[in-house]
């Protein structure tokens, strides 16, 4: 597996966790009222930031663990790089547009709060899963 | 999307020139062993570039590492 590829993991494994948590705490929070009343401010920025760190602590590890490793990134590299990216930046294009429409038809801020964090959670997993997925077999040809 | 119709004699290639390893050929075009790998396997269409560092590491003309079918070939 290379370095690339185990980041890629990293970036699933992360934003998956930190969604789920996120969900969890919402959710439990919730205990049979309306979801839009729900306090989520906090509980969002924590698991955002907790992402971000836990997302720096497991690069550096992992850089720290495998140091003879070979960091050349080449070619195919950069190539399966654009793809997830582009498979990712299609939904912070989605959600982007979704909270814009939500924001003029009145909807209450913690769903259009929710929508835009959603989205940047699909982008980040669906981006990192295209990119191993290209890792794992065939790199499309178009 | 559809998968890479080029196919290549690179492993048959490294076993002719003194067992080479994909390690070593790796190093010699400047990509990782997964990336040779994938190529060797077909899971990868290298750029015209890499091609051509491949084929002179071998010192052979490109078709001779990198096959693609011709028309007829392709309509069966």
């Amino acid at each position: 597996m290379t370095h690339q590829e185990k980041r890629a993991w990293i970036m699933l494994v992360v934003s998956a966790a930190a969604y789920a948590a996120y969900a969890a705490v919402i959710l439990s929070r919730a205990g049979g009222h309306p979801l839009a009343r729900v306090p989520y401010a906090a509980a969002l920025l924590w698991t955002v930031g907790a992402s971000i760190v836990a997302s720096v602590v497991a690069e550096t590890a992992l850089g720290v663990v495998n140091r003879g490793e070979s960091r050349l990134k080449d070619e195919r590299d950069r190539q399966i790089a654009t793809l997830g990216d582009r498979v990712g930046s299609s939904f912070v294009v989605i959600g982007a547009v979704a909270a814009m429409l939500m924001a003029m038809a009145g909807w209450d801020r913690f769903w259009i709060a929710n929508v835009i964090y959603l989205c940047f959670f699909l982008s980040a997993v669906l981006g990192a899963v295209t990119k191993v997925i290209a890792y794992r077999k065939t790199f499309p040809q178009w | 999307m559809k998968p890479t119709r080029v196919t290549n004699s690179i492993r048959a290639l490294r076993f002719a020139h003194g067992e080479m390893t994909q390690a070593d050929l790796a190093e010699r075009i400047g990509v990782t062993r997964q990336t040779l790998i994938a190529i060797e396997q077909g899971r990868y269409s290298p750029s015209l570039e890499m091609a051509f560092r491949i084929a002179r590491v071998f010192k052979v003309p490109l078709d001779d590492v990198f096959h693609y079918p011709d028309a007829s070939e392709e309509d069966r």
